[in-house]
């Protein structure tokens, strides 16, 4: 979801000068509003109960935003910050993508085993997928045929046929696959599985296996090199990739698949946004209540910003977006 | 480096698999024993204890086996009291080689020792003695409980980080109370703490009327201490020395402060997901013989699943490897110990409201897992039997 936006901020580039990165706060029930240009919090939204994850219509008319305990997925005006209305997701949604026809949204059931697809239109669910246990992590191909949910204790990346809304393939990954994202122009699919303690790469038009990502930092134990959230730099070349209770955040050169660099974040990293231009990135960490902004270009942290109770999900708005 | 050639090796073997329908039966097998009479009556065993946690695991097993073909049925079979428990293990043998098993230490090294065992793939998931992991190990029993060492050990590691290095303790008068207080003997000597008094509990009033007045002049003796240790695992008389001490001491072991498989205060790593299946399904909250038993159902599951196979042999060489691990919400990947058939497991310290810590506490190293700073480690392990198979 975040990639896609990703590509449409690009697709606007000239006009975005400043904007603002959205942090849910699972633990706080809010969202802290992040303006890039001061890196300061400058608008502590309430939302319902456990906002995980978090994503914007593709004209950032509305906010979309999974509230986990209140079995719901909000509509929320950004300017306002009022709830419009809440979306029929399906129990204890966790995650969500966003279809490419800006209307269709694939909204992961944790504890029911389903994703649900909701029409954001008419507000009507349009079918529920059964898939393996505590499906998380969710996402879309660019040309929109292709839909991943993936399972955290079935251990599989499910391929969903979006024209017939039916799972097409099951891939098994490493254990607890959270975080799953189109790369390439939609040519890979890579997987993070946090207690395997690795990202697999799928070729998209066969679901093969195609490279697995592995990650060593001197002193922290394998135990905890846990991958979760991740971005590619818009040229597909780069990819940071965020290992949840090693505080770290791993820069991979996205075609030999090695790890480059580690770079120290907060504490458990959970999920990460760039900004408008792809300068920045910003990284949630739970435990440690904060958003850590990289440098790129650089590869460096270069601001630490408080932020409320375990920040979990991170999108970007462009300024009077 | 864990070894990850293996597990990609064995899930190309996947395609296969799923091709064809394969069943996997597992049995279930609980001996009943009578309970010892406590005190109180505020806190009865349900009657599925371990029952509901294989429930759940084999129906997390079912919902990832039907993307790959394969179905999971379980076979329960419950052992009355003065019941034939290797009569119910032969018959459940004759359907299945994967048994569940929840019974005393000496029923488990029977049922492994029965020629119709041989070659089967046996889980304790409720005997925590010390010799099941050592002199009395099997080669087919694995243990996913764990053993009161680890238990002692967790704590122990959590007292050094406290610095609560004097200790005090009390014990009860059953064998599970004795064998943990040795236990917690043994971690204050491997941490080098200080035991600086010892006591039997040794009362038979009613502590429910007579605690305030018995207990303050009992654990008067003791003298000076940071942390008094209570082991009285069959929750008689614990509960009535908490706020009855001499002097004011935070008491842990089987009480208050109590290293635990599993407790319904862990919520961390997605533990919340498995606690609300479990509630789903038991209408109660889940414990370390549920989460034993899940853990049993799930090892066979993930170990089917990687190898594509459903063969005993097959499935133990797998699951003792460097390639097994299992998502066990306990922030770490499990995995056995290949010297002794024990999973190895992070312990939650809890109280009723809270885990106040997990071990393996920070701070503690090993040269290996630091999983396996928990309970008796390679170099101390007098078992043998896992070394020629």
């Amino acid at each position: 979801m975040l990639r896609l936006t990703a590509i449409l901020t690009l697709l606007a580039a000239p006009a975005l000068a400043g904007g603002e990165i959205w942090v849910t706060n699972e633990k706080d029930d809010t969202i802290s509003v992040i303006d890039i240009d001061s890196l300061e919090v400058t608008r502590t939204i309430p939302t319902g109960e456990r906002p995980r994850g978090i994503t914007f219509s593709h004209d950032y008319s509305r906010v979309y935003i999974c509230a986990s305990d209140s079995d719901a997925v909000q509509v929320m005006d950004p300017v306002s910050g009022e709830i419009l209305h809440d979306l029929p997701s399906g129990e204890d949604p966790e995650q969500f993508v966003l279809h490419p026809d800006d209307r269709r949204l694939y909204i992961a059931n944790e504890d029911d085993a389903i994703t649900t697809v909701v029409d954001t239109e008419t507000r009507r669910v349009i079918e529920q997928i059964d898939v393996g246990i505590e499906p998380e992590g969710m996402a879309v191909s660019p040309d929109g045929k292709i839909v991943i949910t993936t399972s955290e204790t079935t251990n599989m990346a499910h391929w969903i046929d979006t024209e017939s809304e039916a799972i097409f393939a099951n891939t098994l990954v490493d254990s607890r696959p959270r975080h799953a994202e189109f790369v390439k122009d939609g040519a890979e699919l890579w997987v993070s599985a946090e207690i395997g303690g690795t990202v697999t790469v799928f070729d998209t038009a066969t679901q093969a296996e195609k490279a697995k990502i592995h990650f060593e930092i001197k002193g922290v134990h394998q135990d905890r090199l846990q991958p979760v959230g991740f971005e590619l730099t818009p040229d597909g070349k780069t990819a940071f990739i965020a290992l949840g209770p090693a505080n770290h955040v791993a820069v991979v050169d996205a075609e030999t698949y090695e790890v480059e660099e580690y770079l120290l974040v907060g504490r458990r990293v959970w999920h990460m946004a760039f900004d408008g231009d792809h300068s920045r990135l910003f990284t949630t960490n739970g435990v440690s209540g904060d958003v850590t902004v990289i440098d790129v270009a650089a590869r460096k942290p270069v601001k630490t910003i408080k932020v409320g109770r375990f920040p979990w999900g991170a999108a970007f708005r462009p300024e009077g977006g | 480096m864990r070894v990850f050639g293996l597990a990609a090796l064995l899930s190309l073997s996947l395609g296969a698999a799923a091709a064809s329908e394969t069943t996997v039966r597992v049995g279930y097998l609980s001996v009943e024993r009578p309970a010892p009479p406590v005190l109180s009556n505020l806190d009865p065993d349900p009657e599925d204890l371990g029952l509901a946690g294989a429930r759940l695991g084999l129906a997390d097993n079912a919902t990832t086996g039907k993307f790959l073909g394969q179905s999971w049925t379980l076979m329960e079979t419950a052992v009355p009291e003065g019941g034939d428990a290797l009569a119910a293990a032969r018959a459940a043998l004759a359907g299945t080689p994967f048994l569940v098993i929840d019974a005393p230490a000496e029923t488990l090294t029977a049922i492994a020792d029965l020629p119709e065992a041989k070659g089967a793939l046996l889980f304790n998931t409720s005997a925590p003695d010390a010799a099941l992991r050592d002199d009395a190990c099997r080669a087919n029993l694995l243990h996913a409980i764990p053993s009161d060492a680890m238990r002692a050990d967790a704590l122990a590691q959590f007292l050094v980080q406290r610095r609560w290095s004097d200790v005090a303790l009390i014990s009860g008068g059953h064998d599970s109370d004795r064998a943990f207080a040795g236990a917690l003997k043994a971690s204050v000597e491997k941490f080098r703490l200080k035991l600086v008094g010892e006591k039997d509990w040794i009362f038979d009033a009613d502590m429910r009327r007579n605690a305030s007045a018995e207990v303050p002049l009992f654990t008067q003796e003791f003298g000076d201490h940071d942390v008094l240790l209570i082991a009285d695992e069959i929750g008689d008389f614990g509960r009535y020395v908490v706020y009855n001490t001499w002097l004011p001491r935070p008491v842990a072991g089987s009480e208050e402060l109590v290293p635990q498989a599993w407790a319904p205060v862990v919520e961390q790593w997605g533990a919340a997901q498995l606690q609300s299946r479990f509630e789903d399904l038991a209408h109660r909250d889940m414990t370390s013989e549920d989460y034993a038993t899940w853990a049993a159902l799930r090892t066979l599951g993930e170990a089917v699943t990687r190898t594509g196979s459903d063969e005993a042999g097959v499935l133990r060489d797998y699951i003792l490897s460097d390639a097994f691990e299992l998502a066990g919400f306990k922030g770490r990947p499990l995995s056995f110990r290949p010297w002794n058939g024990q999973l190895r497991q992070p312990i939650p310290i809890v109280t009723d409201r809270a885990v106040v810590a997990t071990a393996p506490l920070e701070g503690f190293f090993h040269q290996g897992n630091e999983l396996d700073t928990l309970g008796r480690d390679a170099p101390e392990s007098a078992c043998r039997a896992f070394e020629e198979n």
